[in-house]
């Protein structure tokens, strides 16, 4: 087959939302590599996922299919992908940089010789891939130079999912050879963290508190201009790693997703993980002491400048326009 | 249990970050480095597996002759002893070529267990745990947050999106890459410090592993990341500054 190859993640029987994202970072490659693109669904029943997927401009949609792909394992992935692969040798495969993908792309790679580029951003001509590096301070621009397939998964929210074009394509099925024995983890079904009692999904105004805090002794300095604000207070991972605030207030890929009218981020860097899950703000304030934090980037207003100091003056300001 | 535990050095989270000359990779120099955060997270659990049932825990890392201090802070913590893989040019290789080297220290180690921290704060690839996995022949799990040791392996708690959960068996031995804030991190106390000068600490040069690092993945260019949004900067004494933050809030913005 050659061309570009693109592996689509299923969400609850249907294609996620990164997944597309992956499609449209896949035609980018296939545009500027100048080769056919096709994709792959994998799991015990696909069918609903491929007809999906098989509505874009495409080449081939392939349905992976085996009863051992029910659930999934690293170990019943990476045996199906590496068939698939033997049989129809893909220059560039395009995952959505998930958990999942994570989780079984890297020793895939290895399997066949390959590293994964990993969170990558941009594709430009060469192909060069953008990744991130030192936390989203630095760009990366990374060239393959090996002789087997390339590997590469897309950050979330860096390829635009609705600009994957339309299309109609055919559909294959696929069936790898596993057996139960050769899956060494057992996976449970999953479950959530103990009982959420704050919402942050639905505040309208969130304050949120990073690491720049500095000490848990501080952070009533920014319980005051919640209150004042009549916000919700919500917090980076590091925050609740720390214990400092209950893990229900963290916000982020691997927390909550918010969507407020005002978010205010105090001593917060701007990690792609927290940012994911800010992004439906509708306006995001930062104050951070360093003029050139990422968070500056997902923002409308920016202060730079010492949230201990900031923070006061900005109760103050609050209380006295009310 | 024999524990490995892989630990890198990474730069200092509030470091000043500048860009070489050659435009490849950070200025080191003048740098101040660190243990990588979630990796302290995996000395933490593998320490606490020895409490509860014995054992030797064995830090292992690769770098430069600079990453003394860390291992020196591993062993304080209570690590038992450390293995040092001395590579100059880290920076060279890739994740698979990293990876490589560590497999070839681990080995001959035969552990019970080898952790590593889910992702590196400087290069952030978030695979070199899962390589070395592939590498050794052992089943992994990625994203922990905590490790039981059982009759039949191990039984894990695995971090999933948006605030879900997992539970993983696997058999051991296993690698497993650890996630921040499954433990609190215990401080290096004076006695540990005191005793960490008289463990062991044994080097490798990356020629003696005699691994293939030939690179099938090349970083060619570091650079800052270009402004796409124009942020409204609000500038002046923090009291000014928060008055014209308001007033942007109650009459541009409209959120107030
Ligand atoms: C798989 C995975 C999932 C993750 N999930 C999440 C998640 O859901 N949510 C999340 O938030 N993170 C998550 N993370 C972690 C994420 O990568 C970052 O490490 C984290 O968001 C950093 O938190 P922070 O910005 O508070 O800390 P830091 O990155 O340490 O930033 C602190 C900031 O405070 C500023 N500062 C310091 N002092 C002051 C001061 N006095 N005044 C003003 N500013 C100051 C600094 O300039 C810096 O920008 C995840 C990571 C991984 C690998
Ligand atoms: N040079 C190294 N020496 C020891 N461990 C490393 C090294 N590089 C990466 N690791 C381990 O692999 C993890 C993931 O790194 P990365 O794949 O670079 O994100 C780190 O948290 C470390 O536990």
């Amino acid at each position: 087959m050659s061309g570009i190859l693109v592996v689509i993640e299923e969400r609850d029987g249907h294609v996620s939302r990164a997944s597309w994202e992956a499609i449209a970072a896949g035609q980018k490659l296939a545009t500027l590599a100048g080769q056919p693109m096709n994709a792959v669904v994998l799991g015990a029943k696909t069918e609903q996922s491929a007809a999906e997927v098989a509505s874009k401009a495409l080449a081939k949609v392939v349905r992976i299919e085996h009863p051992l792909l029910a659930a999934y394992t690293a170990d019943g992935f990476t045996l199906a992908l590496q068939q698939f692969f033997a049989a129809e040798k893909p220059d560039y495969v395009v995952f959505p940089h998930t958990y999942q993908v994570r989780d079984y792309t890297p020793k895939l790679a290895t399997r066949l010789g390959q590293a994964l580029i990993g969170d990558v951003t941009a594709i430009a001509d060469g192909p060069v891939f953008t990744r991130q590096l030192m936390q989203g301070r630095l760009n990366g621009s990374y060239r393959p130079t090996g002789s087997g397939p390339c590997f590469v998964s897309v950050q979330a929210g860096a390829f635009r999912a609705d600009e994957a074009q339309s299309g109609s394509a055919q559909i294959t099925v696929f069936t790898p050879a596993i057996e139960l024995a050769q899956i060494r983890t057992r996976p449970s079904e999953r479950f959530r963290g103990a009982a959420q009692t704050v919402d942050l999904g639905a505040a309208q105004r969130i304050v949120g508190v990073g690491r720049g805090i500095k000490d848990a002794a501080n952070l009533p300095l920014v319980q005051e201009l919640a209150t004042a604000l009549g916000a919700e207070l919500g917090a980076s991972r590091p925050i609740c790693d720390f214990g400092w605030l209950a893990m229900e207030r963290q916000i982020g890929s691997s927390g909550q997703t918010i969507a407020p009218k005002l978010y205010i981020a105090l001593g917060i860097s701007g990690a792609i993980q927290h940012l994911v899950g800010i992004k439906g703000s509708q306006c995001v304030v930062a104050i951070n002491k360093d003029p050139d934090a990422p968070i500056f980037e997902a923002a409308d207003y920016g202060i730079v400048g010492d949230l201990m100091e900031v923070v006061p003056a900005l109760t103050e300001a609050v209380k006295a326009a009310q | 249990m024999k524990i490995i535990v892989a630990i890198k050095q990474v730069p200092e989270r509030d470091a000043q970050i500048r860009i070489d000359a050659a435009g490849k990779w950070i200025e080191e120099s003048g740098l101040q480095y660190a243990l990588n955060e979630s990796d302290a997270y995996a000395l933490e659990e593998a320490l606490q597996l020895k409490e509860k049932h014995g054992g030797e825990v064995v830090v292992l890392t690769a770098g430069p002759e600079r990453v003394g201090p860390t291992i020196r802070e591993a062993l304080a913590k209570g690590a038992d002893r450390a293995i040092h893989i001395d590579c100059a040019d880290l920076n060279k290789l890739d994740a698979l070529g990293v990876a490589r080297l560590l497999a070839a220290a681990v080995k001959p180690e035969n552990p019970d267990l080898v952790l590593t921290g889910l992702q590196s704060d400087d290069l952030g690839q978030g695979q070199t745990g899962v390589i070395l996995a592939e590498l050794l022949s052992l089943p992994h799990s990625t994203l922990i947050l905590h490790v039981d040791k059982t009759d039949a392996g191990l039984t894990v708690k695995r971090e999933l999106e948006e605030g879900w959960f997992q539970t993983i068996e696997l058999p051991a031995p296993a690698v497993l890459t650890i996630q921040s804030g499954g433990n609190k991190l215990r401080y290096a106390t004076l006695m540990g410090i005191k005793r960490a000068k008289t463990k062991e600490v044994r080097v490798v040069t990356a020629a003696e592993l005699a691994v293939d690092a030939a690179p099938v993945v090349v970083l060619e260019r570091v650079a800052l990341p270009q402004k796409q949004k124009s942020t409204q900067m609000l500038t002046g004494s923090p009291k000014e500054a928060a008055a014209a933050l308001v007033e942007k809030l109650k009459f541009e913005a409209r959120v107030l």
